[in-house]
């Protein structure tokens, strides 16, 4: 086969078209699946109960750029009773991960507030992991109503 | 990028007592997903840690992803056995650190 110029065009275009599909095929959104394995990556394949753990979060949110949430784990903060972490997950964002607070016995109360991004409507899901080895979730949904990560 | 803190921690507490701080630093948080103008994906730089320190001793960390809204805020507990300084830290991803510092009084 001669390579023409013609034949040259046609294969670029197609590759063209190809690539702008592959992009297209590639979810912008994590999914909720993604949110569950880093929940098990955090857990450890343990499940996690409910109770214990609070996580405040607005109902709707009018700006998806700053919308407040602020997590409070049920704990005396000494000895074995004592939160060590909470992870803070968004499962329809890009990236489900959103922030991993750390406390210690020197924190007083499990107690924490940041201000996260959320891409569109979602549940907002907390996970405190206890120095016993237990695990408690809790779960909020947060409508969106405007803005969101893309900016 | 990033600049000065502010910090909001009482003068003054009783021994033992917990108290709440909050802190608040300016930086874009570049979440790395959005693009500019001509449609190239603006690079990822955020703040990835802040850690608070109470006379050398952990308080508080937190790992931050880029789903944390620019200009981070936190509010947070801590105990105060004696007098001392509270330390803060932010790690940003380009390695540069800021940080600072807030002395409290036990009576």
């Amino acid at each position: 086969m001669q390579l023409t110029r013609r034949h040259v065009l046609g294969l670029t275009a197609g590759a063209a078209a190809f690539a702008v599909a592959g992009v297209q095929i590639t979810p912008a959104f994590a999914s909720a699946e993604d949110a569950e394995k880093l929940i098990m990556d955090f857990t450890g394949g343990a499940t996690a109960a409910e109770g214990k753990i609070s996580l405040t979060a607005p109902e709707i949110a009018e700006n998806g750029n700053t919308v407040p949430v602020s997590v409070n784990v049920d704990s005396a903060m000494e000895g074995d009773d004592l939160v060590e972490s909470v992870i803070i997950l968004a499962d329809g964002n890009p990236n489900p991960a959103v922030a991993t607070f750390h406390f210690t016995e020197m924190s007083g109360e499990a107690l924490a507030t940041t201000r996260m991004r959320l891409a569109k409507t979602q549940n907002v899901i907390a996970v405190a992991k206890m120095k016993d080895g237990s695990f408690f979730m809790d779960k909020k949904q947060v409508k969106v109503t405007i803005g969101g990560c893309g900016g | 990028m990033a600049s000065k803190p502010r910090i909001k921690v009482p003068k003054s507490a009783s021994a033992g007592e917990v108290i709440t701080i909050k802190t608040l630093i300016s930086h874009e948080m570049e979440s790395g997903q959005r693009k500019d103008k001509d449609g190239n994906p603006i690079p990822r730089q955020i703040i990835n840690k802040f850690t608070c320190t109470f006379d050398e001793q952990v308080v508080f960390e937190c790992d931050l992803d880029p789903a944390i809204s620019a200009n981070p805020y936190f509010e947070f507990n801590a105990k105060v056995p004696a007098s001392g300084t509270f330390k803060f830290t932010w790690l940003d991803d380009d390695g540069s650190v800021y940080e600072a510092e807030a002395p409290i009084e036990v009576k």
